[in-house]
């Protein structure tokens, strides 16, 4: 049984093992010829180790950790993308990935197309995109070309019937990668303002960011995350700060050290 | 906590293939949108677009009229209706099942970032080959009609071939899309398999000519059976035998849930090559 039933997520004891890539082998023929001989096994890279975890629903917690720390893969079990290799992951609510905008677009579909396309891979109804189009387009600022293929957009324009797509919802959890804003500063400020009313309406919240700065603003709690491990768990500022004095006491190390945490 | 707030629980205690048919259906929407995404970008694409998947059959139906008609000592009366009645399905069957390792490429895109089942993938490339055989419906009738054949009341048995090939296709389109999406090579090999496979099903010939020591090797061909429930009330006029559609039922049944129990076994170790 799962130790706390009112998280909204909950990871006991998970691992996540990837096949290292040059061991691959990706054909039927190589599989059956190496079957046959008997040698299958294959190098692994451990990305998460034993990481066990409780957030609340309402809680907005913030992610931080050097590259190859494990972060993306916290995210993808969580997203349900990937299994963990061992232990066991539980989402309770509608969960919402913000990482990469404008999945499944085509250039040949239109605006409206691509937006209900995006939808249904959300998850949600075509009847339901239909009923969101409006806003969608008056968000994105793009109602005459609503209709247009979207190959005819400047590449600001995607971005912002995507972002306008991928965020006009109301789930429960959400999963957010930073730099999510898109477009010209002004647009920017707009994404900006959305992100934030997700926060008021106290939505479960997962920052990925290398922005310490974002994190401390945004997040009640933060986690930092190194070698697959959870290294600190607490409050944001608190764990913000901690990371940063490491980052900058490292790279003092290595190389001469720049001005913020970024 | 509201009582249908949606769980995700890698522990998940139901058994896969139940739980990927629920997680198939629940994204429903998705295959839909998927499919209309493949058949608006095929006919956006080319003015030709709805012409070409008329056309071809046609063009495919010409040559094998031309060869067969020669070639053949007892000529088959109307070769070209008898020739399409078949390949309909084949068409479909062959257009279809290719697709979904196609498709691989895609979904390993996008599964790779969001959650949604493979075998949307398999349902949206079943259903836009649907759309294309209904299509190619329109030269089939014009066919029927220009050589002088009847359109029969056996035609009304077309929904039911329609359901036992759509499952058969399903079926064997799980089974490629799941080792596609592990091997590279599958796309290949499964190309290679669809030849002879053609020519060992009763298409462009009649059983009875088929010499009697390699006969079995058509007994044995569900594709056999199931040409036939389309060919005997479109071509024949009237339905086909029991023992016909009884070996057709059951392949199409074998075939989906031989091809979903493999899909749901296999899909997640296998999808994660990425």
């Amino acid at each position: 049984m799962a130790s706390a039933p009112d998280a909204a997520i909950e990871l006991v004891g998970v691992t996540v093992r990837y096949r290292i890539a040059s061991e691959a082998i990706d054909t039927l023929k190589e599989y059956a010829i190496r079957k046959l001989r008997g040698r299958l096994d294959h190098g692994q890279l451990l990305a998460l180790r034993d990481v066990s975890l409780v957030i609340r629903p309402g809680e907005r917690v913030g992610i931080v950790g050097p590259n190859g720390a494990g972060k993306s893969s916290l995210f993808r079990i969580i997203a349900r993308v990937r299994p963990p290799s061992a232990g066991r992951v539980v989402v309770r609510g509608t969960l919402a990935p913000l990482l990469e905008l404008g999945l499944g677009f085509h250039g040949e579909l239109t605006g409206r197309e691509n937006a209900i396309l995006h939808g249904t891979l959300m998850g949600r109804s075509r009847r339901e995109m239909l009923d969101r189009m409006e806003r969608i387009a008056a968000f994105a600022e793009l109602e005459p070309f609503l209709d247009t293929p979207i190959r005819n957009y400047s590449t600001g324009m995607v971005a912002r019937l995507a972002f306008a797509a991928a965020t006009d919802i109301d789930p429960d959890i959400l999963l957010v990668d930073e730099a999510l804003a898109v477009g010209d500063e002004r647009f920017r400020a707009k994404c900006h303002e959305r992100m934030a009313g997700f926060r008021e309406r106290r939505k479960t919240f997962l920052l990925v960011s290398h922005l310490l700065d974002e994190v401390r603003e945004t997040c009640t709690r933060a986690l930092w995350l190194s070698e697959g491990r959870i290294v600190r768990d607490g409050a944001a500022g608190e764990v913000c700060d901690a990371y940063q004095a490491w980052a900058h006491e490292t790279r003092d190390g290595a190389a001469p050290a720049g001005e913020d945490g970024s | 906590m509201a009582a249908d707030t949606p769980v995700y629980d890698s522990a998940r205690r139901g058994p896969r293939f139940v739980e990927e048919a629920r997680d198939l259906w629940r994204y429903r929407h998705f295959v839909v949108e998927l499919a209309l995404r493949d058949i608006k970008i095929r006919y956006k694409r080319s003015v030709l677009g709805v012409a070409w998947t008329m056309l071809n059959p046609l063009m495919t139906m010409l040559v094998f009229t031309l060869v067969f008609s020669t070639f053949q000592r007892q000529p088959i009366s109307n070769f070209p209706v008898y020739f399409l009645a078949a390949s309909l399905f084949w068409t479909f069957f062959a257009q279809a099942t290719s697709h979904t390792a196609t498709l691989t490429t895609d979904a390993v895109e996008i599964t790779r970032r969001i959650y949604v089942p493979r075998s949307a993938f398999v349902a949206g490339s079943v259903l836009v080959g649907l759309v294309n055989l209904l299509l190619s419906l329109v030269p089939f009738v014009l066919i029927v009609v220009v050589t002088g054949w009847r359109i029969r009341p056996s035609w009304l048995f077309l929904p039911v071939a329609l359901v036992a090939g759509t499952l058969f296709t399903a079926g064997v389109g799980l089974f490629v899309f799941t080792l596609a999406s592990r091997f590279v090579d599958v796309r290949d090999m499964y190309q290679v398999l669809l030849t002879p496979w053609f020519f060992v099903t009763p298409i462009v010939y009649e059983p009875a000519i088929v010499p009697e020591r390699w006969r079995w090797v058509v007994r044995y061909n569900p594709m056999t059976y199931l040409v036939e429930i389309f060919r005997a009330p479109l071509y024949d006029g009237w339905l086909p035998g029991p023992k016909t559609l009884l070996f057709a039922a059951a392949a199409a049944v074998v075939a989906l849930a031989a091809g979903w129990l493999f899909y749901a076994a296999k899909i997640e170790s296998y999808g994660l090559r990425s």
